[in-house]
């Protein structure tokens, strides 16, 4: 029989065939980063419009659930990622900060649109924004646009996977 | 009830008003001393009754407030917007709260972020804004150093 060791694209490591089954060749943390980055639950959050792409991501016509995203959790305690999807002011900064305390660890953070970001339109001449949610919680991953397209999210969510099977940097 | 008749009648009801052209509904500019006891009228005479007050709103001019009022009659379906101007320095103007109690609400948000006073109002504190906020920040001279950029 072949026993030459078989690579796949996504998962990290070997298997050498052998009679009756097969032996694998891998690192465990790499296998622990490559499950987590496969099924990650995102907590319901949304604060404005980036919501409403945020929900359309999730449904039928974008679908996230093909990358491992399907169960969003209504509470931080089951949640694994916390996409900031809208404004954040200044009396839902305390709530922003206690939810992501109350995620269990590893938690990743997605900075969606241009308020999460940096405030957005509403940086100049306003008393009530907070000019970016990284002033508040550390961001993984930002995106772009106001609101960013579904495609925009997904592209967001499949580079936070391949941060995480990357591992601590 | 036609423009034109809603228009007569309340010209009949409301001392002096005036009236503005184009708008979508008749609009009626008031003194802020008229204010309660037309109010009053306009929800109560048998052929107007405006049972339902549907927004308010303060306008900042730097030169004055203007408080506008939405009116529609749930009866008759027809609707009315009154005007009133008022002083910069001390905007000051009748409660409706206890014709209309949607206003309650709405008038304190109109004393939060405008700092617009409702005398008789049964409980004018702050609506958005953290209880110990100084400052009405919607108005145009509104200044915050600690977390506005100005631009």
């Amino acid at each position: 029989m072949d026993v030459t060791p078989q690579k796949t694209a996504s998962f990290p490591g070997e298997v050498h065939p052998t009679a009756g089954g097969g032996i694998l060749v891998t690192k465990l943390d790499e296998v622990i980063n490559w499950a987590r980055s496969n099924s990650l639950w995102p907590l319901v959050f949304g604060t404005s419009c980036c919501a409403i792409e945020m929900m359309s991501t999730a449904g039928a016509k974008y679908d996230w659930s093909r990358f491992g995203f399907e169960v969003a959790r209504a509470t931080p305690r089951q949640a694994d990622v916390i996409i900031i999807a809208g404004t954040i002011v200044n009396k839902m900064a305390p709530v922003l900060k206690r939810l992501y305390d109350q995620m269990p660890d590893p938690k990743y953070v997605i900075a969606m649109g241009a308020c999460a970001t940096s405030g957005g339109p509403f940086f100049y001449n306003t008393y009530s924004v907070v000019k970016g949610a990284d002033h508040v919680i550390p961001v993984d991953v930002y995106v772009a646009g106001c609101p960013p397209r579904p495609e925009a999210l997904l592209h967001a969510l499949i580079t936070l996977q391949e941060k995480i099977r990357r591992g601590p940097s | 009830m036609t423009k034109e008749e809603l228009k007569q009648k309340l010209q009949e009801l409301l001392p002096s008003p005036i009236f503005e052209d184009g708008a979508e509904w008749p609009t009626a500019t008031i003194d802020p001393s008229a204010w309660k006891t037309a109010a009053k009228q306009l929800a109560a005479a048998g052929d107007l009754r405006f049972d339902y007050l549907f927004c308010v709103t303060a306008v900042d001019w730097r030169t004055h407030f203007t408080m506008v009022y939405h009116l529609t009659s749930t009866i008759y379906r027809h609707t009315l917007v009154i005007k009133v101007k008022l002083d910069h320095d001390h905007p000051v103007i009748p409660t409706v709260s206890d014709i209309w109690r949607t206003a309650e609400f709405h008038e304190r948000e109109a004393f939060d972020l405008c700092g617009i006073e409702f005398t008789g109002h049964p409980d004018l504190r702050r609506l958005f804004m953290p209880d110990d906020w100084k400052g009405w920040p919607l108005r145009k001279d509104y200044e915050d150093p600690v977390n506005m950029i100005k631009l």
